[in-house]
């Protein structure tokens, strides 16, 4: 049998669970990549940040150098020349006062042949990405506290912990990501980031409420450690979690897509990215670090080690928390 | 009950005629100001403070004329959205501030406003010289109030020296007195030790004053008594032009007060000089001296009701150094022919109110008393707290987008969402097969909905699509999707087990699936939630859409796509496992045995 039909007939049977070594060193290496391109790169930070002037136009014929000329006739200092799309153009200035910035946007109407109200101006004050990396952060402080309070209330504190690290998991290495490749980050990159937040979350709930119906049988006399409970529970929803991950990646590449070929930079292709990247890690954080790290921590309840010890002195069990075929076999 | 969902939100549509949402700025082209307040320590602004400013912005929007702009609160920043391009000076408006000052009066002259005649008529009957009669009367309203001033019935305690207010028209609700009114009022709460020392004198003063007012009267009524012809003809004709600079009784000469745009609302007026100004409501025009007092020399204002009494009135307390001005400017006032004896309290380049100085008031309290009632007196104090504590903003980004920007954004919008929602059905198609249709079918019920519901909050809640919402309902297919995802799952999980029927799975698969799905979405909700209320610019947006989404995919599960699988239930096609129906033997394998074993995985 392919995978493929393994994969539609949810015959499959990873051991996620019991390979957490593998993914502990992965992710952890993953980790240590990108704090050190956030510490050595450091992130890439749009105009927004920086505070400047953005002027964008349609014009058929012209060059960058054109563009660039016009704007710096202009007395303008900076100017990075961007093509978005097929005839727009996109010139990133320096903030300017509001003299420089209507003697710029007339200059390209004339050079360019392109209505004066037709010119947008984008005019973002020094101050403005501060406020808005500010009030991220706030965000997140409080939708975490928000998460832990709520899982813990509909599942249980150790499951919110896992939840709450695969998450940050996500951000950190979603943020190496950014920082490695030199992606710009601008506010809706930001947005972008707090839209995983849910997202991730939203995988790994569907993830841990099967682990909890499946791990409320566990007793005395059950021939299954808590990790092959869960990993059974991994592998029930596995189709699942890689159906909707394509699901939800499916969009966020139509717009990524069109916000890159039709529209070139912009809010849609900023935030899209930012999706893009931080879904596919989501995908595999859930899968890989949520629960393996759920297990580890369960695995110390007296409750679990009293069934993981009995069933490795049986031989029944094959090798406690680490899992393994024997384990996958003889779940019920 | 989904049905009669969509159709009252259907049936809305139709009723208002509205078929299209609302589009933002950065769709339809148009400018978007954010104003990130000013403060130390970066600490938030008072929100009557915050609030009172993004009034005065509108006023000052307003004011130039430009149609349907809209200016919000958003956390601490005011974002101001102008349709439409080419608006700088509206832009230039905005963000400077707004701030109080309290300057004598030297001249006043009403409004001649054809267009206001019939409302605003203290003058055809040339009644303002008859009202500046009184001597000590209670019944000094004039005759031909403007009937917008909400106080007609003038306040009998303030009456007594407020004539030379009557024939303005416009003091007659608030007269700025001594702590308590000079004469005649029952009031004699608080400030006792002040009052009783004026009392007898204001009387007396009082009286002359009202002498003095009738002196002048003829000269109030000229301008007042030939309505048709413009204020130019006969500029100053009973204006005492001493002590006033010639450039700013010119400019007094020309301004125009009938028209909004022409009230010098936002005027960064300059304190040191004098000033020509509007009343806010247009109806008359000043001349005003150089600011000896400003806003930010108050303390504090209240309104409140005087003891004993079901007046409305607003107190105001100076900080120590604008007490002893304040003294000396009321002491100049006092000692003045009327209209001299005005003080204009102006906020933002126009007048909010000009009363008549009853008496010098030393101690750094005051009182202004008139016919308000609880609204305007709240407003009045509202006013000065924010004279005390002008916002400065900065303006932290102002993004104009082309009408052309704006569409392609659209359709790039749409473009991706068409694309993201085809690939989306033709992944549960492929995938889920007969299944499929249930998905595709509630992901159009979705889609229905939320777009109905997009038009009917454009239309009814201001709600206006931008390009942010049009990303997070695009994102929120997936979402929605997901929903089936999972119940799907849990079906096809029912019948590998293989001691069900369809029908018996279909039921037992919902109740798991429900929670899973009303937990997951409460994840999402958590989220939509917060990022709405912490989010600055379009996160919010962004915000709003996820969460709309969320609540619509609950009712599409619940509504639809639950009933519609239990119907499918019970058709041969998908009950027998038709190999297109996504439940086939295939699809579910060798699972009929009991204890489900698996091969074991080559890792």
């Amino acid at each position: 049998m392919g995978l493929a039909r393994r994969l539609y007939r949810g015959e499959i049977d990873v051991d996620f669970v019991g390979k957490w070594r593998l993914w502990y060193s992965l992710s952890g290496l993953l980790l240590v990549v990108s704090l050190a391109g956030l510490l050595i790169n450091g992130l890439n930070l749009g105009v927004e940040f920086k505070g400047g002037t953005i002027f964008s136009f349609k014009a058929g014929q012209t060059s960058v150098q054109e563009v660039r000329q016009s704007v710096l006739d202009e007395g303008v200092h900076q100017v990075i020349v961007q093509q978005a799309g097929t005839d727009g153009w996109r010139a990133t200035t320096e903030s300017l006062s509001e003299e420089t910035r209507a003697e710029v946007q007339s200059a390209i109407s004339k050079d360019f042949n392109v209505p004066v109200d037709q010119v947008s101006i984008q005019a973002i004050g020094p101050s403005w990405g501060g406020e808005v990396s500010q009030k991220a952060w706030i965000g997140l402080g409080v939708f975490m506290l928000a998460i832990i309070l709520y899982l813990s209330m509909a599942f249980e504190p150790k499951m919110a912990l896992a939840a709450i690290v695969a998450l940050v998991h996500d951000l950190v290495i979603t943020a190496g990501i950014y920082a490695w490749s030199g992606f710009e980050v601008t506010p809706a990159t930001l947005l972008g980031f707090l839209t995983i937040l849910g997202y991730s979350l939203y995988d790994a709930v569907v993830v841990f409420d099967m682990i909890k119906e499946v791990t409320a049988k566990l007793g005395h006399t059950s021939k299954q450690t808590y990790s092959m409970a869960a990993n059974n529970a991994l592998n029930h929803t596995l189709i699942r979690s890689l159906n909707t991950s394509l699901v939800a990646i499916l969009p966020v590449a139509a717009i990524l897509f069109i916000g890159t070929t039709v529209l070139g930079a912009g809010t849609l292709k900023d935030l899209s990215l930012s999706l893009f990247v931080g879904m596919i890690v989501g995908t595999y954080s859930s899968l890989c670090v949520a629960t393996p790290l759920l297990v580890t921590l369960k695995e110390r309840e007296p409750k679990y080690q009293a069934i993981a010890r009995r069933l490795a002195s049986t031989g029944g069990g094959g090798k406690g928390s680490k899992g393994s075929k024997s384990a996958a076999v003889a779940k019920g | 009950m989904l049905l009669a969902l969509i159709l009252a939100l259907g049936g809305t549509m139709f009723l208002q005629k509205a078929f299209t949402p609302k589009l933002g700025l950065d769709l339809a082209g148009g400018t978007t100001v954010t104003l990130s307040p000013v403060t130390q320590n970066n600490a938030s602004p008072p929100e009557e403070i915050l609030d009172r400013a993004v009034n005065i912005i509108r006023d000052r929007v307003n004011g130039t004329g430009i149609s349907d702009a809209e200016v919000a609160k958003s956390g601490d920043n005011i974002i101001i959205s102008i349709p439409g391009v080419g608006q700088n000076e509206a832009i230039k408006l905005v963000a400077t501030t707004a701030e109080l000052r309290f300057r004598q009066v030297l001249a006043v002259a009403a409004t001649q406003a054809p267009q206001n005649l019939a409302t605003n008529a203290p003058t055809p009957s040339g009644s303002p010289s008859g009202s500046a009669s009184p001597s000590a009367g209670t019944s000094t309203s004039p005759t031909a109030q403007p009937s917008k001033q909400p106080s007609t019935k003038p306040s009998t305690q303030q009456s007594i020296t407020t004539p030379s207010a009557s024939p303005t028209g416009k003091a007659l609700s608030s007269a700025l007195t001594a702590p308590t009114p000079a004469a005649s009022t029952p009031a004699q709460d608080g400030n006792g030790k002040q009052q009783t020392g004026q009392d007898g004198k204001n009387q007396e003063q009082g009286g002359k004053k009202g002498q003095e007012a009738k002196a002048s009267p003829t000269a109030k009524a000229t301008p007042s008594g030939q309505p048709s012809t413009p204020p130019a003809q006969e500029p100053n004709a009973g204006i005492d032009t001493t002590g006033i600079d010639p450039a700013v009784l010119q400019q007094f000469n020309k301004l125009d007060c009938s028209n909004p745009a022409n009230r010098g609302q936002g005027v960064q007026d300059d304190p040191k000089k004098q000033y020509a100004a509007c009343e806010t409501d247009g109806s008359y025009k000043y001349v005003l001296d150089v600011a000896k007092v400003v806003g930010t020399d108050i303390d504090t204002a209240s309104a409140g009701v005087r003891q004993g009494t079901t007046e409305w009135v607003v107190q105001l307390d100076f900080k120590s150094k604008g007490a002893g001005e304040w003294g000396k400017l009321t002491t100049a006032a006092y000692n003045s022919p009327e209209p001299r004896n005005m003080v204009a309290v102006v906020l933002d380049g126009v007048v909010i109110t000009a009363p008549v100085i009853q008496g010098p008031i030393p101690g750094g309290r005051a009182e202004i008393t008139g016919g308000f009632d609880q609204v305007s007196a709240t407003n009045l104090a509202d006013q000065l707290k924010y004279g005390a504590l002008p916002l400065k903003f900065n303006r932290s980004s102002v993004d104009t987008v082309s009408s052309t920007l704006g569409q392609d954004q659209l359709q790039g919008g749409l473009i991706a969402g068409i694309i993201g929602l085809g690939l989306v059905v033709l992944y549960c198609l492929l995938y889920y097969r007969g299944l499929g249709i249930v998905a595709v079918l509630s992901l159009v019920v979705a889609t229905i909905l939320t777009y109905t519901a997009v038009v009917v909050l454009g239309h009814n809640a201001g709600f206006r699509l931008s390009l942010p919402h049009i990303i997070g309902l695009v994102v929120s297919i997936g979402i929605t999707a997901d929903s089936f995802i999972v119940y799907f799952e849990r079906i096809r999980d029912e019948m590998k087990e293989g001691r069900r029927t369809l029908r018996a799975a279909v039921e037992v698969a919902w109740v798991r699936a429900r929670r899973t799905i009303l937990i997951a979405d409460a994840v999402m909700f958590i989220a939509a939630i917060v990022l709405y209320f912490l989010a600055v610019g379009g996160v919010a947006g962004f915000a709003f859409a996820m969460g709309l989404t969320t609540l619509i995919d609950i009712v599409v599960v619940f509504l639809f796509t639950k009933p519609f699988i239990a119907l499918l239930a019970k058709l041969k096609f998908f009950a027998k496992g038709h190999p297109l129906s996504g439940l086939d033997a295939e699809r579910m394998s060798d699972t009929a045995s009991t204890g489900r074993t698996t091969t074991p995985q080559e890792a």
